[in-house]
This record gives structure tokens, sequence and C-alpha cells, in this order.
């Protein structure tokens, strides 16, 4: 195994550990940069650099803006004993079952397949691509749809009214202005 | 030559230029606005440099006390560490590059998309409502301006036979310069990149007649120095970007040595993009944000559309 793969794993499995014991969101945010990273690099260490790069591209350049932006916006100020509440045993339940059948679905599949260990072919962008428009056609056309619906309904919660402060113009308040 | 001699002159020669830029962009823009321009230290004003150096090191390098501290520390280094990293993808003359990747025009995309945490940190970090709004208009502008930027790259990458590595680039240019049948992808490509490093006229982040100083308005010493040295550094970078992509990179006539074509064609369009700052207005933000998504975005797919057909249509 590549010592390379080793360390970024750590580094994602760390980062990760630490976004989730955050209490100041956008230092949550970061740190999930950070491990979003750690994967990237695990991914072109095992020969994917195409699915590294846009791991950086999609996920930690645009996904988690979006994220950091936000909890920008809302200026998020939480009382640590509020905090506390929310944080409790009882809110653990369930992430923590759902977690525990990921984890063991992932190690039975690979005690069962060790093959994984093997892979050090290189994947390029152009397989991946002539793999999206053949054999994923129909996943990739359904996405598309799905983030057409997404666009959509964007627009429609984001239209706002249009004002007329004008007497002459008073009529024409029905009309709908797009930002 | 052995790969960290390579790393250690374009370290070099990259901070050098930036340096420069500082001097270079004050003259031009003094020449452009009919003005002297820093003609007082040291001959031609050259030692202007150094001496705006020395003070900025020795400033006081203030942390406000309302400010969040890690990541106020954090948020200049992220600007300098992702504009030099760039610069490892950049071909400067054959066999003179730090990686000849496959996937590095891709990896130039994920560094300035990356960029954009530095803005938009340092202006949460301060904790002041100006800089917030700086932070917040950079955050809306950059996300935005890549998504033109990775679209009007897509031309070039054809043309170069479905290749992202940048020498196929440069060499795929042998024939005619890819500025000629990808135009609309170069103009494009070109106001993303000067929206990307918010340069005026978009420097719609800093914009100090509404607030301040935008978001670095809380830095100061050092800290404020690596905002500013790396502007430059990313002005160089995007010019260095656009000779590799739209004009040949180091190809020229061969009476010279294809590093000198490289650095003549990057310093034209680093003084292109001084001479932007010194004759446009700054646009308003929604009239900028509204010409983006209106504009560039239709043009630059319709641009892919056809580039894609006629090389179809060719074969």
């Amino acid at each position: 195994m590549d010592i390379l793969f080793i360390v970024s794993s750590i580094v994602a499995v760390i980062a990760s550990a630490m976004a989730i014991t955050r209490r100041n969101a956008v230092h949550a945010l970061l740190f999930l940069i950070v491990s979003l990273m750690g994967v990237s690099m695990m991914m072109y260490t095992i020969g994917a650099p195409y699915a590294a790069i846009l791991e950086i591209i999609v996920y930690a350049g645009a996904i988690m803006m979006l994220f950091v932006f936000t909890v920008m916006m809302l200026n998020l100020s939480v009382s640590p004993e509020d905090e506390k509440r929310k944080t409790g045993f009882k809110t653990w339940i369930f992430p923590l079952i759902l977690g525990a059948v990921l984890l063991s679905i992932m190690a039975i599949s690979f005690l069962r397949d060790p093959s994984w260990e093997g892979l050090h072919q290189v994947i390029l962008p152009k397989h991946v691509g002539r793999l999206m428009f053949s054999h994923y056609l129909l996943p990739v056309e359904l996405a598309g749809v799905l983030l057409l619906a997404a666009i959509v309904g964007a627009y429609y919660l984001g239209r706002t009214r249009k004002r007329n402060l004008h007497r002459y113009l008073q009529n024409q308040e029905d009309s709908y202005d797009t930002l | 030559m052995a790969i960290g001699f390579i790393i250690a002159i374009v370290l070099l020669m990259v901070i050098t230029i930036a340096a420069a830029n500082i001097y270079i962009e004050r003259r031009l823009l003094s020449l452009w606005q009919d003005r002297r321009g820093p003609n007082r230290a040291g001959p031609w004003g050259i030692l202007q440099v150094p001496a705006d150096m020395i003070k900025i090191f020795l400033k006081e390098d203030w942390i406000p006390p309302f400010a969040d501290r890690t990541v106020f520390v954090i948020a200049p280094t992220i600007v300098m560490i992702v504009t030099l990293l760039s610069f490892a993808i950049i071909p400067f003359a054959p066999g003179f590059m730090v990686v000849d990747s496959n996937i590095a025009l891709l990896f130039f995309l994920a560094n300035s998309s990356l960029g954009v945490y530095s803005v938009v940190l340092a202006g949460w970090a301060s904790n002041n409502k100006y800089s917030l709004i700086g932070a917040m208009r950079g955050a809306a502008q950059m996300v935005s301006y890549e998504v033109f930027m990775g679209l009007s790259l897509m031309g070039v990458v054809m043309l170069a036979g479905g290749s992202f590595s940048m020498r196929e680039i440069v060499e795929s240019q042998k024939e005619m310069w890819n500025v000629i049948p990808q135009l609309p992808g170069f103009i494009i490509f070109l106001i993303a990149a000067v929206a990307e490093s918010h340069r005026a006229p978009f420097d719609l982040p800093e914009a100090e007649g509404e607030l301040v100083a935008g978001f670095h308005t809380e830095y100061s010493g050092i800290k404020f120095g690596m905002f500013f040295v790396g502007e430059y550094i990313s002005i160089t970078l995007i010019s260095a970007t656009i000779v590799t992509l739209y004009f040949g990179g180091w190809l020229g006539p061969a009476f010279l040595p294809p590093f000198f074509w490289f650095m003549f064609k990057t310093f034209i369009f680093i003084a292109f993009i001084i001479l932007l700052r010194a004759s446009l207005p700054r646009p308003r933000y929604d009239q900028f944000m509204a010409v983006g998504w209106k504009i560039l975005l239709p043009i630059s797919l319709i641009n892919i559309l056809i580039t894609a057909a006629i090389l179809l249509y060719k074969g």
C-alpha cells in the first residue's frame, strides 16, 4: 500500500472527526473541506485522478462554498446549553445504527473481495466520459432532469414581486420580476 | 533538470514577477492617467517596491479582538498557496514545467475554486459588517464566474484532442493559435479570470467606495501584504494561463528562445489587465451577476456546441 494513501486517509479520518465535534459551524465546515481534500488525495493515489480533481472542484470548491455562504448569512449563535440538549444521547441512537450498518457492509465487502488493493490502473478523464455517455447514459439523464427540477423550484421560490411606488405605475403591480 | 531545481526557479521567478508587477502597475497607471507615479526612490522610482516591502514587514500585525483568530490567520495564506500551486502546471518552455499532468487544466480550475475561501473566510473572520458584505459578494461572484471559466475552456480541450495536459494544448496550437477558432471562449475566459482574481474593474468584494476595503478591511501588516501580493501573483497566473491556452504558449518565431516568447506574451497580458483597471469603471453588483448568468453562460454553452459540431463534422 502506498504511504501517500495511508497519510491522506489518516488526514481525512481525523478531519472528519474534528468536523463532527466542533461547536462552531464554520470551523466544522472547514474541517469537512480538509476531509474532502484528503478523500480526493486517496482517490488520486489509487489511480482515479479525474474523480479526485472533480471531488475538489465540485465538493470542496462549490458545494462546501455554498454551505459556508449559508452559515455566514445565518450567523448562527447557539447557546451551549441549547447545544447540549440537541446533541444528547437520544439524538445519536438512530444515526449510530445507520452508521454501524454501513460500516459492517463495507467491512464485509472488503473482506470478501480483497482485489481493490491492487487497483493501480490509472483511469483517465476520457474513460470516464466514454462510460458516462454510453453505459451510464440513463442515470446521467435522470440526474439532469432532477437538477432541472431543482432549478425550476429555485426560480419559483426566488421570484420577487415588483414594487412600483409611483402612483401612475400602480396597476402594473401584479407583474412578477425575477431577481 | 531535477524537479526540485525547477520548482525553486519557478517559485523565485513568480514571486519576483509579482513584486515587479507592483512597480509596473503603478508606473503604467500613472502613464495612462497622465500623472508621474512613484519616481523618487532610486532611479525611475525602482526602489519603491523594496521601500513598500520594508514598510509592510515592519508594520504592526494587529488582530482585532473581535475576530476569529485562527480563521483570520489562515485566510490570507490560502490565496498565496493556491495561486503558487497553480504555477506547477504552467509550461514555460518545452521541458521547463513542474508537472506535465493529464489533469493539469482541471488542477488549475480546482485551485481557482479553492481560492474563493481566502476572500470568504477573511470577510467572515473579521467580524465586521463591511467585510462580511464583501465576502458574500466575493463568494457569489467567484462561484458563478468559475462556471463560465470552466465551460469556456472546454473548446480548447476539444481542439487539443480531448486532453487536459497543458503541454499537449500548447503543441496543438502549432498550426493556428486557439484565439482564432475560440474567440468567444477567449473573451469569456478573460472576463471570468479577471472576475475570479477580483481585480478592478471586477473588484466588487473590496469596492472601496462602498465597503471601506471590503473583505480585507481589518487586515494590516504582512497579512494584508499577502492579499496584496496574492493579487499580483494571480494576475501573473491568469496572464500565463491565457497565453498557454489561447496564444500558443512558448510557440513563436525561432530567432528567440521559447522561454522569451512565453514571457513576452505574458507581460503583454499583464499590461492589458492593468489597462483594464486604468480605463474601466466598476459595474454595479447585480448588473455584473446578471451579465454573467444571462449572457456569458449561454454564449459559452453555444461555443461548446458549435466547436463540438464542427470537430465532429470534420471527423
